[in-house]
């Protein structure tokens, strides 16, 4: 059963139709071309989904896109601004948070969240923080190393 | 996925409408941390998805005399950053913030965490210890029960055909008391408890004796269940080590798990032992550490 929605995509308006089976994710990635997001495990396990809808991130693979009619949705295609890369990945480039990258897109958006509710995280915050999300490449190490020299880089912004 | 109608009312009378009449099954969505994983791996089949998180009185989440009200469509990172919560109920903040990942969290409603009714529901175990009611509304009307009446089985609650859970409603706790939640897992985040444990105490004035013990079990038995003997034994008595000791040993017996991928039965008995144990004397703790 088909519907048609209206979506805010990294602060530019879509309108699509979608199946009400269909996932955010699928939508944002086959319908819309935000090929950023991508599916692991489709079951919420591992976070490169990861999106934020209307402020808080959420896995897009655990959420109709019928219920996203009408909200705000940012992927990592609209993290970077006015052709800079966001500290947080350009962190990530600088200390290796990422080997074959499939799942750097939903660190990039978990780490971003992070460093926006609790700009000078712990390791062990940072930890939990990324709980949510599945590296096979990296052993986190680089990865935490990345969110911390992101921490850093942010606050002598401030 | 079977092809399904998707509707997201205004009001919670079409919730209720829509819910009673749809043909084949119809179920609320809040976070759908469980139920889409469900329908995707075809365990459910809906012919119907009322998406219910645009119900004003399924997000309320207010502190007054009356206790704690989290509206059934209220997200775990909510319930968790509401101060009262914080304050008053840590072992709830503690349970909801166990629950999945941030992601999940941001998603996953307490309501769902109860109508999804598995026996391992993180958040279930210390909000029956509170005491918690629940508030629901049906085609005939709404009605008020004890938590712990809600479930039927795994998976299986009392929720009649259109009647949808409205409000999950803690009292306030009372002086010199104090909870705690605690769950095995065999790694650090993202997992099943094999076993939960969730321990309330209310002590005398003079704080040297337990009043009143709620002590809930999760992932042992088809429900979570109440551990009613160990409960009975602490009445009365002061919480010391050897009390405290015998308390788990009773709550055991209230446990009844099976063996499956995630832990033996005989594993269970021992975790709900030591996990009664840690609560009860972590509940203690918060009350001795109070400040009058």
């Amino acid at each position: 059963m088909k519907q048609p929605i209206e979506m805010n995509i990294n602060g530019e308006p879509y309108t699509t139709i979608v199946d009400t089976r269909e996932t955010l994710l699928d939508t944002l990635r086959y319908k819309l071309g935000f090929m950023g997001p991508k599916e692991g495990c489709g079951n919420g396990n591992c976070g490169a989904c990861t999106v934020v809808l209307n402020g808080s991130v959420v896995n897009a693979c655990l959420t109709f896109a019928v219920e996203a009619a009408g909200s705000d949705v940012t992927t990592v295609e609209g993290v970077a601004a006015e052709g800079n890369l966001h500290p947080v990945q350009q962190a990530f480039i600088e200390h290796g948070g990422l080997q074959c990258g499939f799942c750097t897109p939903g660190f990039i958006m978990s780490a971003k969240a992070l460093l926006e509710r609790n700009p000078n995280p712990s390791e062990q915050e940072i930890r939990l923080a990324i709980s949510g999300n599945l590296c096979r490449c990296t052993g986190y190490d680089k990865i935490v190393r990345s969110i911390q020299a992101a921490s850093q880089a942010l606050s002598q912004h401030a | 996925m079977h092809a399904f109608e998707y509707a997201a009312p205004q009001s919670l009378q079409e919730v209720v409408a829509l819910l009673s009449e749809a043909n084949g099954e119809a179920r609320p969505l809040a976070g759908g941390t469980d139920l889409i994983t469900q329908m995707k791996e075809n365990r459910r089949s809906l012919s119907l998805v009322v998406d219910v998180k645009k119900i004003p009185e399924l997000n309320v989440l207010s502190y007054n005399g009356s206790g704690l009200h989290i509206g059934a469509a209220v997200s775990c990172t909510k319930i968790v950053s509401f101060e009262p919560v914080s304050v008053y109920y840590p072992a709830l903040a503690e349970a909801c913030a166990l629950v999945g990942s941030y992601q999940i969290q941001n998603r996953a409603a307490l309501g769902g965490n109860f109508c999804n009714a598995a026996p391992s529901a993180d958040a279930v175990p210390p909000a029956l210890s509170y005491g918690a009611r629940l508030l629901l509304e049906g085609p005939n009307g709404q009605r008020e029960l004890s938590a712990e009446d809600f479930f039927a089985g795994p998976g299986q609650t009392v929720l009649e055909k259109g009647e949808v859970l409205v409000e999950i409603i803690l009292p306030v706790p009372p002086p010199n008391s104090g909870a705690a939640y605690l769950r095995f897992i065999p790694r650090e985040e993202m997992d099943i408890a094999v076993a939960g444990v969730g321990s309330f105490v209310q002590l005398s004035p003079d704080k040297q004796t337990c009043e009143q013990a709620r002590i809930t079990l999760a992932a042992v038995a088809p429900t979570p269940v109440r551990a009613k003997e160990a409960e009975v034994f602490l009445a009365g008595k002061a919480l010391d080590e050897t009390t405290i000791t015998q308390a788990g040993e009773l709550a055991a017996q209230a446990a009844s798990p099976i063996s499956d991928v995630r832990g033996s039965a005989a594993y269970r008995i021992e975790l709900v032992k030591v996990l009664t144990r840690r609560t009860l004397t972590k509940a203690l703790e918060r009350v001795i550490g109070t400040r009058e």
